[in-house]
């Protein structure tokens, strides 16, 4: 069942023979989603080695997906986009959909990170969820995201495309609450399921956009139609799909949730909501590029979102306290990067997709760090409480440094070679856009060193401040590396770190990878010179690590929050969106929702029936009836068939 | 016009009369029961619904897929010719799909029974034998291509549902049950004046009231405009519709669990179906008239239907608002007239009849687990600890409701959506809104009563039991197979909507 079609982009249709791992691919999806099946299908009877076989599924799509990008890299790249059919799925007389993957440059990228990231992870947990009598649950959980998440970036259509995206909302939905029984964290579940449906309904229009704009939902159909499409059409359906990926991708305004989120176990922190899930947005993005492409406007209003999440997140970033949430707001932050990059048009597509990269290794690196961190303090996530830990946890430390390093975009760490292109993409252009963008981009660079010291600082370094039984604010602590399990996975992902940006730099390699999909792009000079984007960005990063050595490392970090500025104030508050989306929807919401309960039992019911029991002759009337009543009811439907009988027969006779 | 009515398929054998007939037989077997036998009276319920899946499974290999628009298994007796009436019966693929979601679900509302009435074995007599006679009717009221038999066998099944709600549900049963009966007499009322008038427009004669005879019609627009409002308005009630939908939360909420499964997973559908089979091919320039209201009120039920559950306290009531939501889709669908659209409504009502069920009858397990029987979403809590399976079940069902892809009823809503949007793109954007209402209703739901520390009172219930895990497992199967491969039911229900579309075309280019 395998058919090459004609792709979307401007390459040739490709032609090559199916290989073996291509025809396979489909296990990519269905080995984990089998495999979560499995797990909670045999309930606790799998409860001593579901573990092993969610890790199994998982590192088999990881050698799936790296044979068919051998298989991709060993074909001249003219032949690099390749659709692969499953089944015929939704068609009706106007709508032909066959359900298929597509592999692709980008989609298999999704992949090797997914199931390499997703299969380290996976081991980390074993350790990591050791202890948790509902292990092989967690697992199966896993299992379920890793399958929907490469539904979703293997999807061949829009429409099989959101059944991935709403797979990994529903699994990321089950592993924020995985410990639901502490009420906030219940909350915090329902909440990032209820922000990602706001986006779905921009998703859902945007598909009927597409259905009665070209008549199909494919990405063939609808990229190739978008050359000839109205530009007030691709703008509508552009916005619609930024409103979708906003919610997945927690940018702003439905960046809420992803705080919140943290409450789920530290790994699922670190794969779904830092490297892959949370990303999907910019997938979603770029992959709908030639929509984009004719929708200036939309394009635009990608990298306005872009640009106010990267600052909104750094800015949160600087004040929180707990590790984790520091972290999440790094990541809705570097998020923003990434939309910044992809809202800048075909010369930041590739750079969105590489930042993705090099970040979701550094920052699940640094999210396992974390866990491991939290794993040796007692479940401690008080940055507060920190301090001193590099003598005691010496693997975690420098795991993590390598992540750090690696976020703050000095040479030659992962990051530097990615967001460097961002920052200086952004000075490309004409009119204001360039000197904004450029300017959002060098100034969150600088605000995300100092943040992200300021957690490195805090924790590993400085005086400790740990807490102890005597002072009443928890147990004692007693600092230790984490299990071999749990250091590995840490390992290998600080090698990326510092790695795997330089490598895949060399000779723009990964950005011509990428070619097929996202276009081959002439360099355009920024309005500044490079050297000078450069020099001001290292610049801005070493004041920013400075300020927050001086004020964290050198001198003597309270225990308890000192009250702080305005600023500082908001930005614990998270800029107050809590607040905002209590006043203005949630309580209107609840107050709208009572008065209809009210107006539907008095106003709507009581037109009907409400009149019968209010007045009370009736009301015992009915009740006399009620006995007789279906006697009555039969005689009537009787009589009712002998006013037929009657009229006809008179008609008739 | 002529093309309009395709030939029937005649039956070789009468496998729809023959699921009428078990049916009604096996209801009155339990009624004569003799008394040494009444011990029993589970499993023969059980074995004559069983009966019936085969019968509904030889129907099948009896029906070509492939002419799915035509009414098949076609069967056709004179029964009062004096007055025009005949027996005809015959299914097309929409028809089908909705006789198996009756018939397929029957044994499982027997299965959900089996302790309902505690040991109380002569109780449990009489409901299953409620159950089977409202399954005679739910084969024949989706078979019915007479008019005037669609009319008394949709007056008739009201009966035997009157008294599943009235004798066996909550403490204002009575109430609830009186209110159903109302309100479906009013439409009843209004339909069967509009009945006669239709025959009397009609070439009359010995086989006057067949379906066939009365369609294509050449009515003046008056006539076609008032006799479509009859009909309509006694679907809408069925349905129900915004603004007449107030009966069905009283009667979900003191009916138990399996009534309240058959009433809204299939005797809801006879609205809907008849808007498709009767109201559209019999008035269509009349339907297409009155299609912009309709949408308006269809979208009006999907938000209000949204809200209102979310305020809801008691669970059943809350399910039954849903449906008024889910209603709305399906009839924003008929009425937008494109063939996704209408496709997907047919679709939906299978998966819609699918979720529904196993969310009441989830529910149901839970409230007999509670030490007061309570229905009140506050008296729960901590659930999922206590009883893993169940939460995960009544999760599974949340999520079909809120039409979570890869679960069968996201396949319907979502080819109503996108499908209608290109004649309604502000009722479908409107509409859209329900997906967040939706997983509110259902999360918010879920996280009072399964999630935070287990609650004091509610320690050591059991978890679902084995015969509790059949009762899910086909529904579950079903929602995942057709959510994922809803092939062999688009199949169905696809040519009747090819149909439906191409009627209204043709009144188009006609007027």
């Amino acid at each position: 069942m395998l058919s090459m079609l004609p792709v979307a982009t401007e390459v040739a249709p490709a032609m090559a023979a199916a290989g073996f791992w291509q025809e396979n691919a489909w296990l990519l999806v269905a080995a984990p989603l089998v495999s979560a099946g499995i797990l909670l299908l045999l309930g606790r009877s799998a409860d001593r080695w579901g573990h092993w076989l969610g890790l199994l599924a998982s590192t088999l799509t990881f050698v799936v997906g790296a044979g068919i990008l051998v298989d991709l890299l060993g074909s001249p790249a003219g032949e690099r986009v390749r659709e692969v059919d499953l089944f015929s799925w939704i068609s009706t007389s106007e709508l032909d959909l066959v359900a298929g993957l597509r592999l692709d440059p980008l989609s298999l990228t999704f992949v090797l990170l997914v199931t390499f990231v997703g299969s380290l992870i996976h081991l980390y947990s074993v350790a990591y969820m050791e202890n948790d009598p509902a292990r092989r649950r967690f697992f199966a959980y896993l299992n379920l995201f890793v399958a929907s998440m490469l539904l979703l970036v293997l999807a061949d259509s829009y429409l099989l495309l959101f059944v991935g995206w709403e797979g990994v909302g529903l699994a990321s939905y089950l592993l924020i609450g995985f410990w639901n029984h502490v009420p906030a964290y219940a909350t915090a579940a329902k909440k990032a399921f209820v922000m990602n449906r706001v986006a779905d309904v921009g998703m859902i229009i945007a598909l009927g956009l597409m259905f009665s704009t070209f008549g199909g939902l494919d990405f063939t159909t609808v990229l190739a139609g978008s050359a000839d499409a109205s530009e007030g059409k691709l703008t509508a359906i552009g916005l619609m799909l930024l409103l979708a990926a906003c919610g997945k991708s927690a940018q702003f305004p439905l960046q809420a949730w992803l705080g919140d989120a943290m409450a789920g176990p530290t790994p699922v922190s670190a794969l779904i909501h830092a490297a892959t899930m949370v990303t999907a947005g910019v997938y979603l993005i770029v992959r709908s590029g030639p929509v984009f492409d004719g929708a200036p406007t939309a394009l635009l209003v990608v990298a306005i979102v872009g640009a106010i999440t990267l600052l909104f997140g750094a800015i949160v970033g600087c004040a929180k306290d707990d590790i984790k949430k520091t972290l999440a707001a790094s990541t809705m932050s570097q998020i923003g990067y990434m939309m910044l990059a992809a809202g800048l048009g075909p010369i930041g597509y590739a750079f969105a997709i590489f930042h993705l990269l090099t970040h979701g290794f550094f920052k699940a690196g640094m999210f396992l760090g974390a866990g491991s961190v939290m794993h040796g303090m007692n479940d401690q996530v008080d940055m507060r409480r920190f301090g001193g830990l590099s003598r005691y946890m010496k693997i975690t430390w420098l795991t993590f440094g390598a992540g750090w390093l690696a976020i703050l975009g000095i040479p030659p760490f992962s990051g530097f070679w990615s967001k460097d292109k961002i920052i200086e993409s952004a000075f490309v252009g004409e009119g204001w856009q360039p000197w904004v963008f450029g300017t959002v981009a060098l100034l969150g660079a600088g605000i995300t060193a100092f943040y992200m010291s300021r957690l490195f600082f805090m924790t590993f370094h400085g005086k400790q401040r740990w807490t102890s039984e005597a002072e009443g604010t928890g147990p004692d602590q007693h600092p230790h590396e984490s299990p071999i399990l749990m250091t590995l996975p840490m390992i290998v992902l600080a090698v990326g770190s510092v790695a795997l940006g330089g490598v895949l730099a060399i000779g723009d390699g990964f950005v011509t990878w990428l070619e097929p999909v996202t276009g081959h792009v002439e360099h355009h000079a920024p309005v500044i010179p490079v050297p000078v984007i450069m020099a001001a960005t290292i610049v801005l990063v070493l004041l920013g690590a400075f300020l927050a050595w001086r004020q964290y490392a050198a001198s003597t970090v309270p225990v308890v929050a000192p009250r702080g500025s305005l600023l500082t104030r908001a930005a614990r508050r998270d800029l107050y969106q809590d607040d905002v989306n209590e006043g203005l929807v949630m309580r209107p919401g609840q107050y709208l929702t009572r008065s209809l309960v009210f107006g539907d039992a008095t106003l709507v019911d009581g037109a009907f029936s409400g009149l019968g029991r209010t007045s009370s002759g009736l009301g015992r009337a009915l009740r006399g009836l009620q006995n007789g009543f279906v006697r009555s009811y039969a005689a009537m439907m009787a009589l009712g068939i002998v006013v037929i009988a009657v009229v006809v027969l008179a008609v008739q006779g | 016009m002529e093309s309009l009515v395709p030939e029937n398929l005649t039956a070789s054998f009468p496998w729809l009369t023959a699921l009428v007939v078990v049916a009604a037989l096996g209801a009155v077997a339990l009624w004569c029961l003799p008394r040494g036998a009444r011990g029993r009276v589970r499993e023969i319920a059980l074995g004559v619904s069983l009966v019936n899946v085969g019968l509904l499974v030889g129907a099948f290999t009896q029906f070509d897929t492939s002419k799915a628009g035509v009414h098949q298994l076609y069967e056709q007796y004179a029964w009062i010719p004096q007055i025009g009436t005949s027996y005809a019966v015959g299914v097309d693929g929409l028809g089908l799909a909705l006789v198996a979601l009756g018939v397929g679900l029957v044994p499982i509302v027997i299965l959900a029974a089996w302790r309902e009435q505690g040991d109380d074995v002569e109780r449990l007599r009489h409901y299953l034998a409620l159950v089977l006679l409202t399954a005679a009717f739910m084969t024949l009221i989706f078979a019915a291509r007479d008019v005037f038999l669609f009319y008394v066998v949709f007056e008739a099944m009201l009966i035997p549902i009157y008294f599943m709600i009235g004798a066996f549900g909550g403490p204002q049963r009575r109430g609830a049950a009186v209110k159903f009966l109302l309100f479906s007499l009013a439409g009843g009322l209004v339909m069967l004046v509009a009945v006669i008038a239709l025959f009397l427009q009609g070439p009359g004669g010995a086989e006057g009231f067949l379906t066939a005879n009365l369609t294509g019609l050449a009515l003046t627009t008056n006539v076609e405009r008032l006799l479509f409002v009859g009909f309509f308005l006694a679907f809408a009630i069925k349905a129900p519709m915004f603004p007449v939908h107030t009966w069905l939360p009283d009667a979900a909420q003191q009916a138990p669990a399996g009534t309240s499964t058959l009433l809204v997973g299939v005797l809801d559908k006879v609205g809907t179906f008849g808007m498709l089979t009767l109201c559209i091919p019999l008035f269509p320039s009349a339907s297409a008239w009155a299609a912009p209201t309709i949408v308006v009120l269809a979208v009006v039920s999907v938000i209000y239907g949204a809200l209102l559950a979310l305020g809801q306290k008691d669970l059943m009531r809350l399910i039954a608002y849903t449906s008024v939501s889910h209603f709305g889709v399906m009839i924003l669908g008929i009425f937008a007239f494109s063939q996704t659209s209408i496709a997907g409504a047919s679709f939906y009502m299978l998966g819609h009849g699918l979720a529904t069920g196993l969310l009441f009858l989830t529910a149901g397990m839970v409230i007999a687990r509670h030490p007061q029987r309570s229905q009140r979403i506050a008296d729960f809590g901590g659930l999922q600890r206590t009883t893993p399976i169940i939460a995960g079940i009544f999760l599974l069902g949340g999520l079909a409701t809120l039409s979570l892809p890869g679960l069968a009823p996201f396949v319907g809503e979502i080819m109503v959506l996108i499908g209608a949007f290109g004649a309604y793109p502000a009722a479908v954007i409107v509409s859209a809104v329900v997906v967040v209402l939706a997983a509110l209703y259902i999360l918010l739901t879920y996280q009072r009563m399964f999630t935070g520390p287990e609650q004091e009172h509610l320690t050591g219930l059991p978890d679902m039991v084995g015969r509790e895990k059949w009762v899910v497992a086909p529904l579950v199967a079903a929602l995942l197979v057709l959510g994922f491969y809803p092939r062999p039911a688009l199949d169905l229900v696809e040519a009747p909507a090819d149909v439906t579309v191409s009627t209204i075309a043709l009144e188009g280019s006609a007027s």
